[in-house]
Parts: C-alpha cells; structure tokens; sequence
C-alpha cells in the first residue's frame, strides 16, 4: 500500500505541516497565509468563531480544495494538487460537519465502505464470491466489528443509517473513518447538535482513538470546554488568519482570542 | 410467528454474510428453484413459453441490469432499449459470421460489447448528473437505433432490414430458431437468468456493490473513504450494460427470433424497463423480478380478464388495459414509494409476529 521510501515520522514529530497557506474564492478570502503543524500523537483543535476558515483549512488537508498559495507536508512529503481518495490512501480519514454517511446503506456496510482501500481482490472472484473475495470479506468484517465494538454501535449493525437518530450516525460516521486506520484523523465538529451525555461519550471515544490506536487527531470543534479538555494543543483562527496557536491554558488568556469570540467595542 | 430467524443462530460471519442468513428464506429460495426447474417444464406450451415465462425472464435480466446502475449506482439511464439493441445486433453479427461458434460463447461475447459501448456512454456521467445525465443517456438511445437502422453492415445489408436469427444448437438441441420447443426456450432463459442473478447478488454484496452505493448516497464522502468515482461509476455502467446487452441477445436470439430494430428497441422499451426498476425498488435484486413480473403479467391477466371474463372486444380490452396499467402504476407509487422490495420488506416485519401483533 504505502511506497518503501516513505520517510517514518516518529512520535512527537510534525506529521502534517501547513505552510503559508492561502484559500480564495474569488474575491473572499477564506484562508490568508495560514501556517501551523500537527505532530504525531496529538490532538489538535482548530477553533475561531463562524466563517474562521476551519472547514475551509480541512477541506484544503484532505485534497477537496487546492490553494492558490502555499504547500502542505504530510510525512515528510510535500504535495501541491492532489485529489481527496489519494489524501484517503495517504491515511487521512475525516467526518463531516452534517453527517455524510450513505443513507441507504447499514450501519455494517457503511464502516465496511471504509474498508475499501485495504481491499485488493480482483473483480472475477467477486463474481462467485469466492477465493481471495470472500476471505477478504471475512477479515475485513473482523476488523469492522471490533470497531462497532468499540463504538458500542452493536444493536445497530444492520439498520439503515438513515433511520438512526442523530448521535448515532455521527458515531458510525466516526466509526467509517477509524475503518480506513488513518494516521490522521480530521473531525469537523464531532459534538455540534449534541446534548451533554452525548457528548461525553464522543469525548471519551476521540481520547480512547488518540490513546489506543495512536491516531492523529485534527479536532474542529465549538465547545470550548471539550477543547480545552482534550486538545495538546490549540490553534485559533479568525476571519482566515491565525491569531494563535499554543497549549489551551494560554490560547484561553489570549487577548486576541477573547476579543475575537467576545468582540471588541468600536469607538 | 411463522416466518422468524429466533432460534437460527449465526455463529461465523460467513453464516451472518449469506445471502439467505435465515433458514427459512434458504428454503424459500430451494423450493422455488425446484419448481422452476422441474414443475414448471412439465406445464409449459408455446403461449406459456412466449407470451409469459420467457418475456419475464428477458426483462429480469434487463432490470436486474439497470438496476445496477440506477438502483445501486444512481446513474440515471434512459438508453436502456438502446443498449439491448447492440446486444441483439452483436448475437446477429456474431453468429452469422462465425456460425460454428458456440452459442453461449456468442452471448457473452454480445454482453461484452455492450459493456464496452455502455461505457462509452458513460463517460458524461463523469460530469453531469441526475436528469442532465438521463438526457445523455437518452442520445444513446437515438444514437443506436438510428445506427443500426442506416448502417447497411449491421443487418448484413439484407432487403427487408430486418434481422433473423438462424437456428444454434447447444449439445445437439436446438436453442433459437424457429424449431425450437417451448421448454428449451424456458429452460435456457431462466438458466441464464438464475446465475446472472447469483452473480449480481454476489457483486453488490461486496466491495464493488459498497462502492456503488457509496457513490449514489454521498459522492463527495465516497471520495474520501477512497473510492474512485471515474472506476465506481464507469464499472457500474459496464456490469449494467452487459446485462442489459445479454438481455437484449436473449430478446433477439430466443424469444423474437426476428426483429426490426425501430419497433423492438424503441424509448418504449426503455421507459418500460426503468418503470419496472421503480416499481421493484431501486437497489434490489429481488425487487427487479417482481417489478418485471408485475409490468409483464399484469397486462395480461387485465386483458384475460377483460375479454374472457367480461366479454370485451380484444380492441377495446388493449386500450381499457393500457389506461388500467396507468392508473396501477400512479396508484402503486404513491401507496409504496420504494416499490415492491419495500412491501415485501414490511410483510417479513409483520410476519414475524403475525397473527398475534400483540
């Protein structure tokens, strides 16, 4: 799957690196000259208030957008264009903001979807099912099922995903992504339009993701105290610049930050 | 109550991945192979033969495709008749040129090439999607019929235009022509159409099955799991074709034996074919035999009816039947949306409690 010369990025290493990014559409600009990085190992957060740029910055990460300026370094190699399935056979898995899970399908074939780039068995066996289809299938549906262990999503295995409530579909959706076994992980707002148990729980999963599996995690996300509880370290966006980037407990004294979730009075 | 998977325990995930997990469907499925295998024969003659069991099998196969296509893919296609035209055309020009070839090997080989043509015209799904898509689709249609009909080479420039199926054997019995028993023509249609079936089954369950609906529910996040949506959609709109193309030679080759290409694959046919894929329920492999079997039977048994039981005129009866059909379909669609897989969805829930709901 990966290329031998694959540079490894150790632990505590920068996996990902943003370099002077910029991000127009037309006239707006989403992104102005953004630079930050995310280690190995850690949970970063993105934050800034509505219209900062965050979905805007994942979306250039994982190859849906292609900014004007600036380069991005995943493992140790930088890339200018690229398309969002090579940003997926790279290892970067994502959720979206407003679920984007497949309605018609199960919960089951929804985190098996997320299986297909490990799958590798040719078109004529899967016309029998048979051979290398079937006991590709077979693994992979182990693997699958420890992650709907994990997730505690077992007595909805085989519902439709268009009929399960809210919460649940954005754990399937976390559960698709943690199929594809990422290095890193982007998670735009996880928690939105959740109630407080709700929210614990997806808490506990990203920590038991970042500390189990080891997975990189980028975390968009609105609730300031989930942020300052989970993220290393916190990166703070507003009107598509940054304005800071450091541990919570600073980011929080911030004045920048303050002023711009809170406002600052014109005279 | 009496259809129930309690008691039916699974204890491999090969066993949970079967395509009948429960014991009872498994014997469902047992039985009614068996009956179309070795009853049905017994009871079959030309009418049976002709007017019923082979025109469901043919549209089967040609619904089982599209659906692939629309149902599980979300390809939107109205060249449906135009791609079962270059299935026949191929038979016809495969087996008048290499008449020694064997008859199955000229039925895949037709299938191929329809795969092949389905894919060119493929292509604009890469671009456009939903009605934009159903439009392009539908210059295939054109585009096909008016080919065959102008280009001499096709019907190998015979006078009438028209083109005739000669008569091929498979170990010794004649399987097409015109002295070909009902039994045989039922025999081989429903041979071909029960592995096809399998083989669909077997496709959409799997990865590429996954893929396809992927790309139908969310193209955007099917990207990022790492599909790729120029192989999902152009694969989709291969495996569809080659079914509609093997469809479209069994039309041809066993149950027309003769055809004109204007009449036998025109829009019609083509609307014919998504109706039945509605009205059987868009991603169901089960749903396309009941929607075939519902646009194939009903018009008869409405026409049976109306001139036998009341006495109509068979005139008057074809289009009291054609108004009735209509009114069926509106009705059918608004009662059950998601067509007949759905219905048959909601009774196995009843089933399971039934007759004591409470």
């Amino acid at each position: 799957m990966k290329p031998p010369d694959e540079p490894m990025v150790g632990q505590g290493e920068s996996l990902l690196a943003v370099d002077n990014v910029s991000l127009a559409f037309g006239g707006v600009k989403a992104i102005n000259d953004i630079s930050f990085d995310i280690r190995r190992g850690e949970i970063r957060a993105i934050i800034g208030p509505n219209g900062a740029g965050k979905t805007s910055m994942l979306n250039v990460i994982n190859g849906f957008y292609h900014p004007q300026e600036g380069q991005i370094t995943f493992k140790g190699r930088t890339r200018s264009k690229m398309k969002p399935y090579e940003a997926a056979s790279q290892g970067i898995a994502r959720t979206f903001q407003n679920v984007a899970l497949f309605r018609g399908m199960t919960t089951l074939d929804n985190i098996m979807s997320g299986r297909t780039l490990k799958m590798r068995s040719h078109f004529f066996f899967h016309l029998f099912h048979a051979g290398p289809a079937r006991s590709e299938e077979l693994e992979n549906r182990q693997f699958v099922e420890h992650i709907i262990d994990f997730l505690e999503i077992e007595h909805i295995r085989k519902t439709p995903v268009g009929r399960l409530p809210y919460g649940l579909q954005k754990r399937v959706e976390l559960g698709r992504a943690l199929a594809m076994e990422p290095e890193l992980l982007l998670l735009d707002e996880p928690m939105a339009g959740m109630n407080l148990e709700e929210k614990e729980d997806m808490s506990r999963f990203v920590i038991d993701v970042n500390q189990q599996f080891g997975t990189t995690i980028a975390l968009i996300e609105h609730d300031m105290g989930v942020v300052m509880d989970l993220s290393d370290r916190v990166v703070v966006l507003d009107y598509g610049k940054k304005i800071a980037d450091d541990v919570p407990d600073i980011v929080q004294k911030d004045q920048d930050v303050i002023d711009a979730y809170l406002g600052v009075p014109h005279d | 109550m009496f259809y129930r998977e309690v008691g039916d325990f699974k204890t491999s995930y090969a066993a949970d991945q079967a395509i009948f997990p429960i014991r009872q469907d498994r014997w469902f499925m047992a039985i009614l192979l068996v009956v179309a295998f070795v009853v049905v024969p017994f009871g079959v003659n030309d009418y049976w033969a002709n007017a019923i069991l082979v025109p469901f099998l043919v549209y089967s196969l040609a619904v089982i495709g599209l659906n692939i296509l629309t149902g599980y893919c979300g390809q939107v296609s109205l060249g449906t008749g135009g791609f079962m035209a270059v299935g026949a055309y191929a038979t016809y020009k495969l087996t008048t040129a290499f008449p020694e070839l064997n008859f199955v090997v000229v039925l895949l080989m037709s299938g191929f090439i329809t795969a092949g043509v389905g894919v060119l015209f493929g292509l604009p799904s890469l671009r456009i999607k939903g009605f934009y898509l159903a439009v392009a689709t539908l210059a295939a249609q054109f585009f096909l019929i008016w080919l065959f009909n102008k280009v001499g080479w096709f019907y190998n420039y015979n006078a009438t235009g028209q083109i005739t199926m000669p008569t091929r054997e498979l170990f010794g019995i004649a399987v097409t022509g015109a002295g070909t028993s009902p039994v045989v023509k039922y025999l081989f249609c429903l041979t071909i159409v029960a592995l096809f079936a399998w083989v669909a089954k077997n496709l959409v369950r799997g990865r590429f099955g996954r893929t396809w609906m992927a790309i139908r529910d969310m193209d955007i996040a099917a990207e990022l799991i790492g599909v790729r949506p120029l192989f999902a959609k152009l694969s989709a709109f291969a495996v569809s074709s080659f079914y509609v193309g093997l469809a479209g030679a069994l039309h041809f080759s066993v149950w027309f034996g003769a055809i004109e290409v204007t009449e036998a694959y025109s829009i019609n046919v083509s609307f014919l074919v998504l109706f039945m894929v509605i009205i059987g329920g868009l991603g169901s492999i089960l749903g396309s035999f009941l929607g075939a079997a519902f646009l194939v039977l009903m018009p008869i048994l409405l026409k049976n009816f109306m001139t036998e039981g009341l006495g109509m005129l068979a005139v008057t009866a074809k289009h009291t039947e054609i108004l009735l059909m209509g009114v069926l379909i509106i009705f059918f669609l608004i009662v059950e949306p998601h067509g007949f897989a759905r219905l048959w969805q909601i009774a196995k829930e009843k089933l399971r409690l039934w007759p004591f709901p409470y």
